[in-house]
Order: C-alpha cells, then sequence, then structure tokens
C-alpha cells in the first residue's frame, strides 16, 4: 500500500523578536497557531492531532511544557506528541507530524515548534557544572569555531566568506516581516570589521537570541483538495543521527547529514540537487555554515561550497537562493528554527513567501540540524502532488 | 534507593539551580496581582464553568479565555494527602496536608497547603480559608496557606475587570534540582590516572579506536571497553579557535586559544587551552604538551614543545 501524499496547507509564525513579554509560552504557541488555522481556513475541530517540539527543557526550566500546552493548542481530548532533537527538533517534529498523515492514522496534523529564549538560558542550559569535568572553556561559538577553521584548512575558502553569507541573510530578512533582525543600514564593511568572538567567527557572524514560534497544518489528499491557497507538497522527508563525538566523526561533513541528503533526494526522485531545487532553507546559525551544509548536502563538491557564496549563486537572485527569509542567521528561537526553515522551505513552492519569494520556485529543500552536529531532519517540498 | 557505590566509582553531589523568569500574559497576571490585593480571580469558561485557578484557554473549546470573575477566600477541601516531612522551598516548614480546594464560587479546585495538626485532623469535605501572608507581592506564595474555618460560606463567583494598577507582568521561579553524580567506572579510572599525570584511553576491542578521555563504550561499535592504553603526553593542535569573550564564571584572560589536541596514541581530540605562546601564533599541527596545576586533576593547560610541526595529513582524518 503506498502512502497517503502529505500537503501542507497552513503556515503561522510569530513576529519573531528578542523578548515577548506581553505573552506567556502559551500565549505565543497560540499566535503561530491561530495564524497557521487562518491560512488553511481550518478550526480547532478540524485538527486531529497535535505534533509539538522545542529545545531542551531545561532552556525556560518547564519541564514537559505540552502538557500545559494542550489547552492553548486545543489538543484537549486528541493526541498530543512532543518531539525532542535539540536544535534541529523543528524539523523532526514536523517529519514526525508528516508520518502520522503519511500512514493514515490522522488526516490532519497541527504541529509547532517554540522556543522563548528571553525566559531561559541557553548557555547554562546547555553546560551544567558536572563534577569532575574541566568547565567548558569556549561556549556554544567556541564549540562551533574550531569547525569553522578545519572547512577553511580543508577547502582553501578565503577568510571573508562568512562576511558576505551574514550579509546576504540580513539583507534578505530586510524582506521578510517576521525576521528578528531588520538591520537596514548594515553594511558588508560592517559585518567584515565586527568584532572577532571566536575568531575566525565574529559578532555580525552569530545568530540572535529569539522569541519565537511556528505552525504548520498538515493534511492528506482529500484536505488539499479543500485547501484555499496552494499546498506545498511533500516528496521526501528524512533524519539521521549519529554520536556527538567519535573516533572518525567528520565534523565540518558529518556523515549523519550526508547520508540524510542523499535519502531525502532518493524520495525525492533528485538526482542533481544543485540543478532540481530551486530554493534552500538550511540551518546556518554561524555564517561559515553556508558554504560547508552546500557541500555536505551535494549542492557542491567537496571543497567547492564557497565558490557558490563567493560568486553569488546563493544570493536572492542567484541560481540558488540560500535562506531568502534570512535565515536562522536573522532569527533564532532555537526549538522554531527547525520548522521555521521546512515552513519557509513550503511558504516558497507555495508562491506565499511574499517579499523574499524565489521566482519560480516550484521545489524546495528545508533543513535543520542540533545538537554537536548530531541530528539532522531535511524535507523537499514541491508545488505538485508526488506522483503515484 | 540509592545503591551502594562502588569503592573505584566517584561519586558527588550536582546541585542544578536557577531563577527562570516568566511572562504571565493577561490571564496569569490578573491572578497574581488580585492575590496582592487579597482578591481571587477565576475565569469563567465558555460553557459557564469557573476555573480556578483560571487559565488563558478554554480546556474544552479551545477559546481564548478573558472573562474574569472574584471568588470567596473561603473553600471546601476536595481530597488531600498528608506531607509529613517537609522539604525545603515547600510552603509550610512543619508536617501539613496537600488539599485540593474548590473555593466558594468556583467550579475547580486549587492545589496549596494546610496548616493542620496532623492527618486526624483532616479531611475531605472540610470548611477552609485562606491565610494570606503579611507581605504580598503578587505571587501564588501570598496565600501562606489555607486553614480549617468554620464560619459562613462565600457566595456566588462576581465578575471583575482584572484591572489593577502596577500589574505584575512577570515572575521569577527559582528551580533546583539535587543529584548525586557519578561518573562510571571508565572516567573514575581515567581521573585516577591522571592524578598521577598519566593520560589512559580506551581501546575498542572491535574498530582499536582509542578513546580518551574513555566513556566505558565504543559509540561507533557499542560494545564495551576494557583495554587500557596510555597515551600521550604530548599531542598535537588539530584546531583551535581564539576566544575574545570572558565566560562568567571562567577565570582565563581573553584571549586565549581554545584548541582541540589529538594525543600520540588517541583516535580522537580533546579540548583544552594553549598557552605558553602568544595566541596569534598558535596554528594547526603546533606540537603541544601537557602543563600540569599544582593540585588540579586536569593539565592546566598546553604548551609547544619546540618540535617541528605535525604535517597535516598526519591528523587531517581526526579534524
Ligand atoms: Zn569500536
Amino acid at each position: 500500500m503506498t502512502k497517503e501524499p502529505v500537503a501542507v496547507v497552513g503556515i503561522g509564525q510569530t513576529k519573531h523578536t528578542a523578548a515577548r513579554r506581553d505573552v506567556s509560552i502559551a500565549g505565543l504557541v497560540r499566535e503561530a497557531a491561530v495564524r497557521a488555522l487562518e491560512d488553511a481556513q481550518l478550526t480547532w475541530s478540524d485538527i486531529d492531532a497535535v505534533v509539538i517540539g522545542k529545545a531542551p527543557d531545561f532552556f525556560e526550566g518547564v519541564m514537559m511544557p505540552e502538557l500545559y500546552l494542550a489547552d492553548a493548542l486545543g489538543a484537549v481530548g486528541k493526541p498530543m506528541l512532543r518531539v525532542h532533537t535539540a536544535g534541529s527538533v523543528g524539523g523532526s517534529t514536523a517529519l514526525v507530524a508528516a508520518g502520522l498523515v503519511a500512514a493514515r492514522v490522522h488526516r490532519t496534523v497541527l504541529t509547532l515548534a517554540f522556543e522563548k529564549q528571553s525566559e531561559s538560558n541557553a548557555m547554562w542550559g546547555l553546560s551544567l557544572p558536572i563534577p569532575f569535568q574541566q568547565p567548558l572553556l569556549a561556549g556554544a561559538g567556541g564549540f562551533f569555531a574550531p569547525h569553522v577553521r578545519a572547512y577553511m584548512r580543508r577547502t582553501g575558502a578565503p577568510p571573508g566568506i562568512g562576511a558576505l553569507v551574514a550579509y546576504k541573510d540580513r539583507r534578505n530578512a530586510l524582506r521578510n516581516p517576521y525576521a528578528h533582525l531588520h538591520e537596514h543600514d548594515l553594511t558588508l564593511d560592517q559585518v567584515r570589521s565586527s568584532p572577532m568572538l571566536w575568531d575566525p567567527i565574529r559578532y555580525s557572524e552569530t545568530c540572535p537570541s529569539s522569541d519565537g514560534a511556528c505552525a504548520m497544518v498538515l493534511t492528506d489528499r482529500a484536505g488539499a483538495d479543500r485547501a484555499p491557497y496552494p499546498p506545498a507538497w511533500m516528496h521526501g522527508g528524512a533524519m539521521r543521527s549519529e554520536p556527538t563525538l567519535f573516533a572518525g566523526k567528520d565534523f565540518v561533513s558529518p556523515r549523519a547529514g550526508r547520508d540524510c541528503a542523499a535519502d531525502v533526494y532518493r524520495q525525492a526522485g533528485i538526482t542533481d540537487p544543485r540543478r532540481e531545487i530551486d530554493a534552500v532553507e538550511m540551518y546556518v546559525p554561524f555564517s561559515w555554515y553556508e558554504p560547508m551544509w552546500l557541500e555536505n548536502l551535494g549542492f557542491a563538491d567537496e571543497g567547492a561550497g564557497w565558490k557558490l557564496t563567493e560568486s553569488g549563486v546563493t544570493e536572492l537572485d542567484g541560481e540558488l537562493p540560500v535562506n531568502p527569509s534570512g535565515g536562522v542567521l536573522s532569527t533564532n528561537p532555537i526549538g522554531a528554527s527547525g520548522m521555521l526553515r521546512f515552513a519557509e522551505a513550503a511558504l516558497q513552492v507555495r508562491g506565499r513567501a511574499g517579499e523574499h519569494q524565489v521566482d519560480g520556485a516550484r521545489k524546495a529543500l528545508g533543513h535543520a540540524y542540533g545538537g554537536g552536529s548530531q541530528f539532522f531532519s531535511m524535507w523537499v517540498v514541491a508545488d505538485t502532488s508526488p506522483a503515484g | 534507593m540509592t545503591p551502594a557505590p562502588s569503592p573505584e566509582v566517584l561519586q558527588a553531589p550536582l546541585v542544578v539551580e536557577f531563577p527562570f523568569t516568566r511572562s504571565l500574559g493577561p490571564v496569569q497576571s490578573a491572578f497574581l496581582t488580585g492575590l496582592r490585593t487579597r482578591t481571587v480571580l477565576g475565569v469563567r469558561t465558555t460553557d459557564g464553568r469557573v476555573l480556578v485557578p483560571p487559565v488563558e484557554y478554554d480546556p474544552v473549546t479551545a477559546d481564548e479565555l478573558a472573562d474574569l470573575v472574584e471568588v470567596a477566600p473561603t473553600g471546601t477541601v476536595t481530597t488531600w494527602a498528608w506531607n509529613p516531612s517537609p522539604r525545603r522551598g515547600q510552603p509550610l516548614s512543619a508536617p501539613f496536608a496537600w488539599v485540593l480546594v474548590r473555593l466558594d464560587g468556583a467550579d475547580t479546585a486549587l492545589l496549596h497547603a494546610l496548616d493542620a495538626p496532623g492527618p486526624d485532623a483532616v479531611r475531605t469535605g472540610m470548611r477552609v480559608r485562606i491565610r494570606w501572608a503579611a507581605e504580598r507581592e503578587g505571587a501564588i506564595t501570598d496565600i501562606a496557606c489555607f486553614e480549617p474555618y468554620d464560619g459562613a460560606e462565600g457566595g456566588e463567583a462576581v465578575p471583575h475587570t482584572g484591572t489593577f494598577t502596577d500589574p505584575v507582568r512577570s515572575i521569577v521561579a527559582p528551580a533546583r534540582l539535587d543529584y548525586t553524580y557519578a561518573p562510571g567506572r571508565a572516567q573514575s579510572r581515567y581521573l585516577k590516572a591522571l592524578a598521577g599525570r598519566a593520560t589512559y584511553g580506551e581501546r575498542c576491542p572491535s574498530c582499536r579506536k582509542v578513546y580518551v578521555p574513555p566513556r566505558g563504550a565504543c559509540p561507533t561499535c557499542g560494545v564495551a571497553t576494557a583495554e587500557q592504553v596510555e597515551v600521550g603526553p604530548r599531542g598535537t593542535v588539530t584546531t583551535f579557535c581564539i576566544v575574545n569573550i570572558k565566560a562568567r564564571n571562567l577565570d582565563i584572560e581573553v584571549p586565549y586559544v581554545y584548541a582541540h589536541i589529538a594525543l600520540d596514541g588517541a583516535d580522537l581530540a580533546l579540548h583544552a587551552r594553549i598557552g605558553g605562546i602568544p595566541y596569534d601564533e598558535v596554528r594547526m599541527g603546533l606540537r603541544v604538551e601537557p602543563v600540569w596545576s599544582e593540585d588540579g586533576r586536569y593539565p592546566d593547560h598546553y604548551r609547544p614543545t619546540g618540535e617541528p610541526d605535525a604535517d597535516y595529513d598526519t591528523y587531517k582524518e581526526l579534524l
């Protein structure tokens, strides 16, 4: 028996910002969910199940927040599931929801991810003072910066590539009304001369800390037929994981990421992602991860990712626009960041991305990763339903 | 019960403690601000029930709720449990009863503490009233506890605007978890060797890779590791970053170099600080050795050995 095709018929997100002091966590997720329902022109009673994700409970200190959020998400009397895969959780949450539709367990599923970073402490939540261990020496950026240096050494990438990515993504964010950072006056020179935090990573090449939520309504073929706006159709979805540290781990291009991409392309019948995919929303929390993931995801040969960035291929009007929404570099409510990538990919193929719409986008990739480059989740969405 | 610790395995307390902030949103803001003025607010649901404590969204219809009402400070115990040994942070320091109290005018019950001399003095159906805290700030602790009460019953819930001057919009919720941490057999053995300034990894019997620090199992093969292998003391800087941000709880002057170091004989790099060389002269391939602090459990940092740099090909697989 073939799988049920999965369609994205509703997308909602909050205006991401440094601190949403006017709402509780329930109020925050509610806002995104209501917008997704409005987009799909559905009501709470049309939803059969809710699948929710966020980063570690320690971030906000609400243990199992999904229990308290059931009322706000109309989940009382329905199945409600929580997914947790660190920073990739927004992506894997959407995939769990999609699996329920594809398997015909439920017909219409609300999926949602959030983080209220202003009420959390990610740094603390991730680095508890474990007895007998030397205290963490460098923080989150310090964890990733040595891998960026390794990438530069391996590929011979010139030092200015990261600044190009940061400048591009911040410019793209100006076209996205929901993005957190709207730095109208930012210049490339300012990015290049911003303080060096964890050499080789500069301040402007790092992501902000945001409060925000993202929601999507996923449904079956019959649900898509009733949708008021064009749906995005899922053509492939995959997750992979690997340990944070192991002998032979390739931090620059983790095998779990490569395998995950290969799987999702195989499902979608894609043999040349560079030519066949029209827009990419990838998880780039530090600017250099754009060229790194371009290689990991098969858009460029090993060592050549930076050349795509340098030559403008990944610009909004380039051949392969990457992060037209402004990406994680402009908006980072951690738990929601992965789902934002998935949702923005879907907005592109629905033709509903507004000012940051990529002309003629028919097939898009949403990508998320998390932990110490150990969890990966991806989907490919398109404007037509999958064959069969 | 905690099993008796093996003498070889280390143990230490681990306290996880953090003051979390919470934005309240309109309903909880009104509820907690009300308590400050000895006013207990509930919310009326779409089907007309009064929920105390109030919630923002209707548990049945998922409607947004905003119809606030005031209920009485008196009520009835709907169920209870005796707490013979209160812990830190609980409402009362002497033994008390946890009670669910349905306040007069409400349809649901509020969890709180009842001050009673013993379990014989508590029963379901007993009448109680709020004992207010002397100092109130807009928190659930503004209700110090409940106490037995045999006065008149409160009336129906009455509408309330929920409007107060200087409302409480956020609270700080201190969280604390007490653990006993045991690093396990492999790491205990590793730490013991470090005290003698020797670094031991463990070799996987299947893939033969040497793990430093050892975890007692190979994450790739999923088998236990036991064979100890001395590694180092010298090693190679595989990659690094220069940290320019001073960590709040770390006594290290910036800038400093945070490096991945592959000790000779190890199959993955460990992380450490580099010293004894200007930060801007550190490079990939630099050969280093540990500098042990007087009484530290770990090398304080690593410094250059003076050997020629390692060739990139010798460590590129460890990046
Ligand atoms: Zn092994």
